[in-house]
């Protein structure tokens, strides 16, 4: 049987088709303005027996297509797992959200916790600060793991940050320097709420920011040991709705 | 007689068409509704009608009306001194603008609210009332009443304690004593030992309905939705006691029929959920609109529009004026208000409700910056956690722009219980 999952995100779309619990088939999109036709684009030469949607997009796509939803938080608990059996928490920093989830021996997704309604320490205010600094998204991790530590970034707010970065800008500070201090500020957030949540390890991090490898070192070194990164971490939604859309039926009450 | 009352002829159509639209999708699409339920939609679509003018009438036969925003202010008082307690609009946002510039952003929806229908002029209830008691809750509140006295005539503020000590339970002896004086004064008749029994049974007789509709919601299935058993406690504010308290019982007759047949108002085994924490004033049905849309069923309200403001009775039994006093102190002494320290009665609550109407989890409910409840939250979380309770710590205001990222932690902790 081949299995689904989609991933609406506000920041972009993921698609998976599993065949007997492998991946054969994965795609990504940018979200743009118009979701529902992205959506088209990716499902148009694509063929599975079952699907499932997920993402902050759910609900469209739910009315367009009549697809079943399911929350990203039991989405990524479930992929989290099936990538990574024992796995007993997932950080997921996305596009405009931070979440962090605790599964338990069953893997059963049995807490969360996320980020308020703005986009403070979430991938959408890396990508500011990115721009802000003259960067590209992709190389802010790597320019940042040049930097020397010393500068502290106080605000969480992006706007605010934004200033406050604009003006170590004018002192002369040194933008990689200032680009660690960026990544230093959105790890202290996440650990907050990894440490608030009391959470059981070993810890997947997963999600776009994810792929960013001074984030992943950052947080190693403040939990103290190492975390599961999985090959491709904002995938891991997609691949936990595919395996859910297997057992909707029981799912909808 | 909108004019007569100086509200804004705009605001007010403005407000209430939005009120109509919200109130059809919300209540009048749920299926499976009582029948008793089309009294309370009744009463809804006459708030600013039929209401009004009811309390304009009562007004010209020389009642006077109390305007109130707490389950502290004593209604067994006011209907013994021969006046009619309403509680007050605090719902909904409303000429924000206008109420910034007197108030700092990070002041709580809920007092935000209220400045704003008297700053927008489009709540009846506060232009009708003869007086308006503003009680010394929170720090919002009561600094916030320094500038909203200066915004109505004949406010009237009444000092609470913080702790349930002998000396807190004298201060508020005192407080109620002056509170007798000065309705007292305004009615120019003195309160006698059978107007305050008559007031006593009034107000027991009410909270006796209430509590039976409470109980009957442990069914399951769920004879009535969570959202219908919110908008009665709401209605508990505004209507006529006695004939409110009638229509609970008729719905509550209906609702034991229909748990003798097993027919509910949501599907046998949805997930069952209890709302605990501040209070959800008319219009404020965002959160619970949110947990029902999951198909998931509200089976009780930790709150003072609900239990917590509801659940305990007046002792009657004295037969002077002093130990009714006594009595009514008592009673009240007992809300387990968040402004109160220690507060362990609260917590001890959420478990027994929890229990009692065999809920699944608990959503605990913040407005943003109301310190108290939030502060609060943190140890109920970890209390109830420790029973493997699950709870969801929710913050939010009465805006609409988190309504996405609301639903996914709602349908989330839905997913989670069931």
């Amino acid at each position: 049987m081949r299995l689904a999952g989609i991933d609406i995100g506000s920041r972009s779309i993921e698609l998976i088709v599993l065949e007997d619990g492998q991946v054969v088939h994965s795609k990504q999109a940018d979200s743009g303005y118009n979701p529902i036709e992205r959506v088209k684009e990716l499902i148009s030469d694509v063929s599975f027996d079952k699907i499932m949607a997920t993402g902050y997009g759910r609900g469209i796509v739910e009315v367009a297509f009549d697809y079943p939803t399911v929350t990203e938080i039991k989405a990524y608990g479930a992929g989290a797992t099936a990538l990574y059996p024992g796995v007993r928490s997932v950080l997921d920093i996305g596009g405009q959200d931070t979440k962090v989830i605790s599964i338990n021996e069953m893997g059963k997704v049995i807490k969360f916790e996320m980020n308020d309604k703005c986009a403070a320490g979430t991938g959408k205010f890396l990508e500011m600060m990115a721009t802000t600094l003259g960067y590209q998204a992709q190389t802010l991790g790597a320019a940042a793991q040049k930097g020397t530590e010393g500068i502290e970034i106080n605000s969480m707010c992006a706007v605010f940050a934004e200033s406050e970065v604009t003006s170590l800008l004018a002192k002369g500070c040194d933008r990689s320097d200032i680009a660690l201090a960026i990544h230093q500020s959105v790890c202290r957030r996440a650990i907050g709420m990894i440490r608030r949540q009391n959470i059981s390890t070993p810890l997947m991090f997963a999600g776009g920011v994810a792929n960013n490898s001074c984030m992943v070192q950052l947080l190693q070194e403040a939990l103290g040991e190492q975390i599961i990164v999985p090959e491709n971490p904002q995938f891991v939604g997609a691949h936990g709705a595919a395996i859910l859309a297997n057992q909707y039926e029981s799912v909808l009450f | 007689m909108w004019t007569d009352l100086g509200l804004n002829h705009d605001n007010h159509n403005a407000l209430l068409d939005n009120l109509g639209q919200a109130y059809q999708s919300i209540f009048m699409s749920q299926e499976n509704r009582p029948e008793g339920m089309s009294y309370f939609d009744f009463v809804m679509s006459e708030a600013h009608g039929l209401r009004i003018q009811e309390l304009r009438e009562e007004q010209e036969a020389g009642r006077k009306i109390i305007g109130s925003f707490c389950v502290f202010v004593p209604e067994e008082i006011i209907l013994a001194a021969g006046c009619t307690a309403v509680g007050l609009c605090a719902g909904a946002d409303f000429a924000q603008e206008e109420v910034e510039k007197v108030l700092p952003r990070n002041t709580c929806s809920l007092i935000k609210s209220f400045f704003g229908f008297k700053l927008g002029k489009v709540c009846p209830y506060m232009e009708v009332s003869d007086m308006i008691v503003g009680e010394n809750t929170c720090d919002g509140k009561k600094k916030s009443f320094e500038v909203f006295k200066e915004m109505v005539p004949n406010f009237y503020q009444m000092d609470l304690p913080q702790t349930k000590t002998p000396m807190a339970r004298h201060m508020l002896k005192q407080e109620f004593k002056s509170f007798v004086e000065k309705l007292e004064e305004m009615t120019g008749k003195s309160i006698s030992v059978e107007d305050l029994k008559q007031g006593i049974a009034t107000v027991n007789a009410k909270r006796k309905a209430l509590r039976r509709l409470s109980m009957l919601r442990a069914a399951d299935p769920a004879p009535i939705s969570g959202l219908d058993a919110l908008l009665i406690n709401q209605i508990a504010f505004l209507d006529n006691p006695i004939r409110f308290t009638e229509k609970v019982n008729a719905i509550c007759d209906e609702l034991e029929l229909l748990i003798k047949e097993t027919k509910g108002a949501k599907k046998a085994k949805a997930p069952r959920v209890l709302i605990s924490g501040c209070p959800m004033a008319i219009p404020n049905w965002k959160l619970p609109s949110i947990i029902e849309s999951t198909g998931a069923v509200i089976v009780g309200e930790e709150s003072c529009i609900g239990e917590r403001g509801q659940r305990n009775l007046t002792d009657d039994s004295a037969d002077n004026l002093d130990g009714l006093m006594n009595a009514i102190v008592d009673r009240y002494l007992k809300i387990d208000c968040a402004v109160f320290t220690p507060n362990q009665e609260r917590v001890n609550h959420i478990k027994e409700m929890s229990q009692q109407y065999n809920a699944d989890g608990v959503i605990h409910y913040g407005l943003q910056f109301c310190q108290p409840y939030i502060m609060e939250s943190f140890s109920v979380e970890k209390e109830l956690e420790k029973q493997n309770i699950s709870v969801l710590r929710l913050e939010t205001d009465y805006s609409q722009e988190d309504m996405g990222q609301l639903s996914t932690r709602v349908e989330a902790f839905v997913e989670i219980i069931k």
